[in-house]
């Protein structure tokens, strides 16, 4: 295969990483009925924490890199949960609409993120860097594509399939998904909703905010304003949808945007040839790509298209497909949940 | 009644967030070593130090109110209208287009002025159709449609600005060349840069809408589709024709708005020229719990607060980002939200008092599409 396609498809799936492990974590959050609507603004202000931590401690010469690496990351991750655990805390507790304090948060922590972060824009900080897997990274293709990368890429394939197994093939999976479906049903069964909620929020935000910091670590790194990865909380959100809340699906749905997005980003700065002739075309247009592809994928898991055209499927593979492509939200979402 | 906290009580639960929110910024403040108070008086000395000022203040003003009216219509009928902030830019991209396309004589500039609001009014409501045609026709959830459209008027005006509407020579990336002079607001007086019209339109519009929510049936056909979709249906509330009014009477307002940034602040179409006014204009209504009553008064406040903290920059002894106010605001409607949560638990009302739209409480609807029982989006 060609190296350079090799070399893009990689880092399509390096750069996807942030958005893999953000909506990874939506995922979590969503399947326990709590919405996290704050990904916009937890990411960012987890990003710049994240960056201030490791850039200080490089400064201070206190610790090696990986610890920089290391203290960046624990910050970024406790930046996100505590949000997240606010968002928990007012709905749980003080019956506030979670959609409301969400959306003040994505606010409140994007302006926060900016006064912060005034201080660290544009300076050169640690970075993590790459890691080839021995044997695996001399694979054909799959090597190239998936094993030379570093270890936060490796740790979002492990993630998927955590989430996968504890979701599909343990206990404390099923009582997650319960709490999120049927909270009353779960709480005769004996499971601790509210307790639940807060712990997978708490966790959700955890890996929202180590995405954050794998943007300002890694894929962006640095801090400068406007933010780099302002818009991209907001793609996680649809991403957690359009995966029908199942890791799998997800993680597709984020290499899918991400690869959309470096398509267009090539083609806006080498221009587009077909059979050799340059293509002229107002190319700042592209940008629109990702947004419309949202629009288009939210159209098609929530209009019921995927019902009509399922019915021209045959009829052996209908109801395979009918499982791979379902999308019910978890019934509870967003639901609270009151005991008495 | 009597069961409501007395009114002491709920003056404490009023003050005491917005208490908490000041010392947090305080804090803050004194994190990053400066002196709060030298905050206090740069965002004073910004906002009301001479009329000039106060005008910048009321240029905020005008747009701000003019958006959080709107979304008090839009949130009356349980709609996140989070599109809004595109809306104001397709009224901007519309106002724009008019005034370099439609050229009237001078003396005719009102009536281009009246013409070029009536565009702003129908870009904005065209964005705002858009959607509601997702979120009612194909059932995606207005919050992501807002989001994406807000995104897409973004890269749309970015490329009217740097491909057609580029002067031939000394054009830039950083916005048209500026409009001919009649198509431009003209202001009150050069100590007073405002446009006294469109503070009369802000007057009219909010009149309008007190009487249209609370004495007429389309404003108790708004809050019945708000409260409780599905028994708004059964009662013969033409539900979807009455959440797309909402979204389309809160379009023609954010448009005006939004021409009103190019057609007088900034006298030029720039790459976000709506400045994150339609997000603050969510913030205003949900710091009301959706009360039309007092949106002039707190627009007022966090257009001061904007006004003023443009000079936390330059002021010598602080050099702070602007992004201060943001916090400031946003922390306020945070612990407003928090305490009336916290007034609740500990002082139960039965019949609990108007909070803050539920999305998916009373009424679930989740992101995304509608859930089956609501059964709009199925019918059509």
């Amino acid at each position: 295969m060609n190296p350079e396609l090799l070399n893009t498809l990689g880092s399509i799936v390096g750069t996807a990483t942030p958005l893999v492990i953000a909506s990874l974590g939506e995922t979590v959050t969503e399947r326990a009925g709590v919405v996290n609507l704050s990904l916009d603004g937890s990411l960012t202000l987890a990003a710049v924490l994240g960056f201030a931590a490791a850039w200080t401690a490089q400064e201070a010469g206190v610790l090696d890199v990986p610890g920089q690496i290391a203290l960046g990351i624990a910050v970024a991750m406790l930046v996100g949960a505590l949000i997240a655990l606010l968002i928990g805390f007012s709905s749980i507790k003080l019956r506030r609409d979670q959609v409301a304090v969400g959306f003040v948060l994505t606010l409140l922590a994007a302006d926060l993120a900016r006064f912060l972060g005034a201080n660290f824009t544009r300076i050169p900080g640690p970075q993590i860097t790459r890691y080839a897997i021995p044997v695996l990274s001399d694979l054909p293709v799959i090597g190239p594509i998936f094993f030379r990368q570093n270890l936060l890429v490796y740790f979002s394939y492990a993630l998927m399939f955590a989430i996968w197994y504890w979701l599909f093939r343990t206990g404390g999976g099923l009582t997650l998904r319960a709490i999120g479906e049927r909270p009353e049903a779960a709480y005769a069964r004996g499971a601790r909703v509210q307790r639940l909620r807060y712990w997978y929020t708490a966790l959700g935000g955890a890996l929202v905010g180590l995405a954050g910091a794998a943007y300002s670590l890694n894929v962006k790194p640095g801090w400068s304003s406007p933010p780099a990865m302002q818009g991209d909380g907001w793609i996680a959100l649809a991403i957690v949808i359009f995966g029908g809340w199942h890791p799998f699906r997800v993680v597709l749905g984020a290499y899918l945007f991400a690869a959309l997005r470096a398509v267009s980003s090539n083609i806006q700065t080498n221009g587009l040839f077909i059979f050799g002739q340059e293509i002229s075309f107002p190319f700042v247009l592209l940008n629109t790509l990702p947004w419309l592809l949202m629009i288009v994928t939210l159209l098609v898991v929530s209009s019921g298209l995927t019902e009509r055209l399922l019915q021209y499927m045959p009829r052996a593979v209908r109801r395979r497909l009918r499982a791979f492509l379902r999308s019910d939200p978890p019934k509870a979402l967003g639901i609270r949940f009151d005991i008495d | 009644m009597s069961l409501r906290p007395p009114a002491l009580t709920r003056l404490f639960f009023l003050l005491l967030p917005i208490g908490i929110s000041l010392a947090v910024a305080a804090a803050l403040v004194i994190a990053v070593g400066r002196d709060p108070l030298d905050v206090v008086d740069a965002l004073w000395q910004g906002a009301f130090k001479d009329s000039r000022k106060l005008g910048g203040v009321f240029n905020f003003w005008i747009p701000l109110s003019l958006v959080s009216i709107g979304l008090v219509v839009t949130f009356r009928a349980g709609l996140w209208n989070i599109g809004v902030e595109g809306q104001m830019m397709m009224g901007a991209l519309f106002a724009s287009w008019g005034a370099q396309y439609l050229l009237l004589d001078e003396r005719l500039a009102p009536l281009l002025h009246v013409l070029l609001l009536c565009l702003a009014a129908l870009g904005g409501m065209v964005w705002a159709w858009l959607v509601g045609a997702l979120k009612i026709r194909l059932g995606v959830n207005e919050i992501f449609g807002g989001v994406a459209l807000n995104a897409l008027v973004n890269v749309i005006s970015i490329y009217l600005i740097s491909g057609p509407w580029q002067p031939r020579i000394g054009g830039s990336a950083q916005g048209t060349a500026p409009f001919p002079k009649p198509a431009l607001l003209p202001e009150f007086a050069p100590t007073f840069p405002v446009n006294i019209f469109m503070i009369a339109l802000v007057a009219a519009a909010f009149f309008i809408i007190y009487v249209l929510l609370n004495h007429t049936r389309w404003g108790l056909n708004l809050k019945a589709v708000g409260k409780n979709m599905r028994s708004a249906q059964l009662l013969g509330v033409a539900t979807q024709r009455t959440s797309m009014s909402a979204f389309l009477v809160c379009g023609a307002l954010a448009g005006v708005a939004g021409s009103y940034r190019v057609l007088f602040t900034f006298d030029n179409l720039r790459p976000l020229a709506s400045g994150g006014i339609g997000f603050l204009g969510l913030l205003v209504v949900l710091l009301l719990s959706i009360r039309l009553l007092w949106v002039p008064l707190v627009a007022f406040a966090f257009a001061a607060i904007l006004t003023g903290s443009t000079r936390l920059q330059i002021a010598p002894s602080l050099k702070l980002d602007s992004s201060l106010a943001g916090v400031m605001q946003g922390m306020l409607v945070l612990f407003v939200i928090l305490f009336q949560g916290l007034r609740e638990t500990l002082f139960p009302v039965p019949n609990s008092s108007p909070s803050p739209p539920s999305q998916g409480e009373e009424s679930p609807r989740q992101p995304g599409r509608l859930p089956p029982g609501d059964g709009e989006a199925e019918q059509s």
